[in-house]
């Protein structure tokens, strides 16, 4: 297995166990943090493009994620805070009654 | 040789704390688990020769987005005690949907990598020539995403002045 292999599955794996944090955790702010470890585990398989191609754009699109990155969080936190002032609760089972 | 020996520790490394994620209880616990997931994952960017990200990964996630998740978890973590139940009921068909999503990764993945190009790209990536090219070539994109921040300042403030309407 060749570097680019490893960090490939490496990146796979990060993204997969993000994306399983978002499906099975109860509390809202492990899933927006698994959400997080989504964004990373894209970020690893972009560097390690850009770093073999030898291209600027991939670690150009990195960057860009970051900010995205940042611009989700703000405005999800202050979303979640409103929900628990509400239903005091952060397992998201409280608020199966938002379900159409 | 020592340098492929710490790429593989930090990816390790990085992999394990994303595993305590999944099965950590505490809130504040799983952002500690994260925030070492992102430190492992700038000590493979700086390995990788891509220093910039690695810088921007340590100030950016680890200085503002987590440092932001830790004062809201303090803030809500008042006599909430849902987080003693992990999973919810969806955890076996979760694990499923890990299982399939993983093989198809890895199947599209592994039939279309590119071959290895040897291209030089330390020096692509050093703080002064990244910097030259990225205000050279994506100035545009720079200025665009300076838009979307001020957009989400702005959502974030409408979202509060939701909250503040009696019933709103």
């Amino acid at each position: 297995m060749d570097k680019l292999q490893f960090l490939i599955a490496v990146s796979m794996a990060l993204f997969a166990l993000g994306l399983l944090g978002v499906i099975v955790r109860r509390n809202v702010l492990i899933m927006l943090m698994c959400m997080e470890l989504m964004l990373n585990g894209v970020n690893l398989s972009l560097v390690a493009f850009a770093q073999q191609t030898a291209s600027t754009a991939g670690a150009v699109l990195v960057l860009l994620i970051f900010v995205v990155a940042t611009a989700e969080i703000a405005v999800a936190i202050p979303i979640v805070l409103l929900l628990v002032r509400r239903k005091h609760a952060m397992d998201l089972d409280a608020y199966a009654d938002l379900k159409g | 040789m020592i340098e492929t020996l710490l790429l593989y520790l930090f990816a390790g490394t990085a992999l394990a704390a994303a595993a305590l994620m999944i099965v950590l209880r505490h809130p504040m616990r799983v952002a500690l688990a994260l925030i070492g997931c992102m430190l492992s994952l700038a000590g493979v960017y700086a390995l990788l020769g891509v220093h910039v990200i690695a810088i921007f990964q340590v100030l950016i996630y680890v200085g503002a987005v987590m440092v932001f998740m830790v004062y809201a978890i303090m803030l809500l973590d008042v006599g909430d005690r849902s987080y003693m139940q992990r999973f919810s009921r969806l955890l076996w068909p979760g694990v499923g949907a890990l299982v399939v999503l993983l093989a198809i990764l890895a199947h599209g993945v592994w039939t279309s990598l590119p071959e290895p190009t040897l291209a030089a790209a330390g020096k692509l990536f050093a703080l002064n020539e990244f910097s030259v090219a990225f205000l050279n070539e994506y100035w545009l994109h720079f200025e665009l995403v300076s838009v979307l921040l001020v957009a989400a300042v702005v959502a974030a403030l409408a979202v509060l002045q939701v909250g503040r309407r009696p019933h709103g």
